[in-house]
């Protein structure tokens, strides 16, 4: 069938299998080298594999859960947002969640996935109690910080290649209530921003959307975006009855895929002031409820069809402290400079992080979608030089188009990473196009 | 009010375990029966995790119809709603030369489901209440070269249903006919089904427990099989006989 991932490219022709046991899975890997595939919103290549693609859609029960602890025991196919649907009503929620809830448990072991809370509790690994891997040969191994250590350290953020998550063991976060009260600020440019986010170390959560377009002294001007969960104190009289549900809204869907170019300098240039504005009205302090705090995006399905039948391509980079404020400040330059913006540009300051192949870096990272044309391309082959020069790293769950030579030039853990799926005998069992394209 | 027990029988297929997820969603709670029911466990605690319904789980043989009175006397609770999602294809090559496998086609499909359907139908009659809802389908409105050991059960049973609808329409016991087209499940993986006719297992079951609600008598699964099975129907035999479809 064809192929890609939440992008929309590449797209490939690949056989994909859906296995229902164990048994199954060691038959696929018998038929050769092949890449586990969650709900498909890696934005590129990573779950795809050309010739064994296998989805683990089947693996997707709930086995145990621990309510003194908030321990969750899930198989790898789970998604999140059922997770939350199942322990919100409870009083538990994930304690680290990427920006959709369609991400299986499995994906977000692989991406090692990170939060607006990375710079308080790093990225995903950090509430994996254990996690069940089938290696290449077949074997399942339990791996927890202190089991297997070595292969629970390439698997968080190995993207699928040192094996295939079968269970996954995390702790979940006690919550009063279902909302979040987030303080919305308004930074006038990029200083102002980074200002800000160093001003908010204290705050559970923080994220800003930024204004890639503008120049001069408003180059870079961001609406950061502060949140804490909110106590039943916090509530007014109608939400405390149930503090831990919100009122569902009905999900939009994006009905047709639109011609390309609809999405060109002029629109986003007029979207982004409109945001910026709407932010700027919207300032202070306000209760929201948890699925528009964190997965604003996931209340439009299909969202991705917005970019056309072409797809589109993210870049997420990650600078080193040292050097965000002028690495940052040089890919904005470039990124107004080809007048090509992105609707959803993202600002985050990422904490300390642990892992060996896990992407943050105490910094901060720059999050980007660009239609996929000859023109973004270029641009995006800029922002990576700048990035390289810059001392910081690229996310490879949003990577579809990077070479080999710029991930080798960009993280130097990349050769050890190729040299630890030798040792575990991986290499020859575990492959997608992009571990392809990029030689790991 | 608490919701009504739903019983689920031949609960290991994906069918089954959608519409039981769908059902624990709502608030009912949920009897599982299958063959082989200890591997049920973990769908049992899933169901429990996901939507904190109470789950029993119970072995039931759709072939073993001597069973069928004593496994409805043993259940803990007369179901209000019990859904058949029995049935098993086999190949139909395989169907046509191997003549006992056939029959094992047949009586899966239709004489399991039936006898299961009388012994419970007669108890909802006596308690005056309940929901039959019968997994038939479209296979059934007309036999094919390519299906019709298994289609020829499903008709069995699809005339059934309409006939234990129309005994029962006077006992306020509501049955629904539930006529999918292609589904893609563990028993269709292997067939190359055309994707705007193919329905996912949960839109089966969010077909079901809306057609339930609305007491519907005969729905199909993605709608456009109406149509479908309309112009298929209708074929003059004499042309009919001579197609490939």
């Amino acid at each position: 069938m064809r192929l890609s991932g939440w992008g929309n490219f590449p797209v490939h022709t690949a056989e994909v299998s859906a296995p229902d046991g164990e048994a199954a899975l060691v038959s696929a890997l018998q038929k050769g080298p092949l890449i586990a595939r969650g709900n498909g919103r890696a934005y590129g290549d990573s779950a795809v594999n050309r010739l064994n693609t296998v989805q683990m859609r089947r693996f997707d029960r709930m086995l145990s859960f621990d309510a003194d602890s908030g321990l969750l025991v899930a198989e790898a196919g789970v998604l999140l947002g059922d997770v939350i649907e199942a322990f919100l009503p409870l009083g538990w929620f994930p304690a680290v969640t990427p920006g959709t809830k369609f991400v299986t448990l499995g994906g977000m072991v692989a991406a090692d996935v990170h939060g607006k809370n990375h710079h308080k509790v790093g990225s995903f690994r950090s509430c994996v109690s254990w996690l069940d891997l089938m290696g290449a040969d077949g074997q399942v191994r339990r791996c927890a910080p202190d089991r297997h250590a070595e292969l629970f350290d390439w698997t968080l953020g190995g993207m699928g290649l040192t094996g295939i998550v079968l269970r996954v063991a995390i702790r979940l976060t006690p919550v009063e209530t279902a909302w979040i009260r987030q303080e919305t600020r308004i930074a006038a440019n990029l200083d102002a921003a980074m200002d800000l986010f160093e001003a908010s170390h204290d705050a559970t959560y923080s994220v800003a959307w930024i204004d890639c377009l503008s120049g001069g002294a408003q180059r870079g001007r961001s609406i950061v975006m502060l949140g804490e969960h909110a106590t039943l104190a916090d509530l007014d009289r109608k939400q405390a009855r149930a503090p831990l549900s919100v009122p569902r809204k009905r999900p939009k869907s994006v009905p047709l895929t639109p011609p390309a170019g609809l999405l060109n300098g002029l629109t986003v240039r007029a979207f982004n002031a409109l945001y910026y504005r709407n932010g700027q009205r919207n300032a202070g302090t306000r209760l929201v409820d948890w699925d528009s705090y964190f997965y604003p995006l996931d209340a439009i399905l299909g969202w991705n069809r917005i970019y056309g039948r072409k797809g589109f391509m993210q870049f997420q980079c990650a600078l080193p402290l040292e050097r965000s404020r002028e690495g940052l400040t040089a890919l904005l330059k470039a990124i107004s400079a080809a007048g090509a913006g992105s609707f959803l540009a993202v600002l985050k300051r990422f904490g300390p992080q642990d892992g060996r192949f896990s992407f943050p870096v105490p910094g901060y990272t720059l999050a980007l979608d660009f239609p996929v044309t000859a023109r973004t391309r270029r641009l995006m082959e800029r922002l990576d030089g700048i990035t390289i020069a810059h001392g910081g790293r690229f996310y490879l769950a949003k990577d579809s188009r990077m070479s080999a030579e710029t991930l080798r030039l960009s993280d130097p853990r990349a050769e050890a990473f190729a040299q630890a799926r030798k040792d575990f005998a991986a290499r020859e069992s575990f492959a997608s196009l992009q571990s392809e394209r990029l030689a790991i | 009010m608490s919701k009504g027990v739903v019983l689920v029988l031949g609960a290991r297929s994906d069918i089954a375990r959608a519409v039981a997820l769908r059902f624990a969603a709502k608030g009912h709670p949920i009897q599982l029966a299958a063959r082989q029911s200890e591997s049920l466990s973990k769908d049992k605690t899933d169901i429990e995790l996901r939507h904190k319904v109470p789950v029993t789980v119970h072995e039931f043989d759709a072939l073993d119809v001597a069973s069928h009175a004593a496994f409805v006397d043993a259940l803990p609770e007369l179901p209000r709603i019990a859904v058949s999602a029995i049935g098993f294809m086999g190949a139909q090559a395989e169907n046509e030369t191997d003549v006992e496998l056939a029959i094992r086609v047949m009586r899966s499909n239709y004489e399991g489901p039936a006898s299961i359907f009388s012994h419970l139908a007669t108890r909802f009659a006596g308690r005056g209440s309940g929901t039959l809802v019968g997994i038939s389908s479209v296979a059934g409105e007309r036999g094919r070269a390519t299906n019709y050991i298994y289609g020829s059960a499903k008709a069995g049973f699809t005339a059934f249903l309409s006939g234990l609808r129309n005994r029962l329409a006077e006992d306020d016991v509501h049955v629904l006919t539930v006529l999918p087209g292609f589904v893609a499940t563990r028993m269709t993986e292997d067939m190359d089904l055309p994707e705007r006719l193919t329905a996912k297992p949960e839109e089966v079951a969010d077909a079901i427990v809306k057609a339930v609600a609305a007491k519907r008598n005969v729905i199909h699964v993605r709608r456009i099989w109406w149509l479908i099975m309309l112009i298929i129907r209708n074929i003059p035999e004499r042309i009919f006989k001579r197609m490939k479809i």
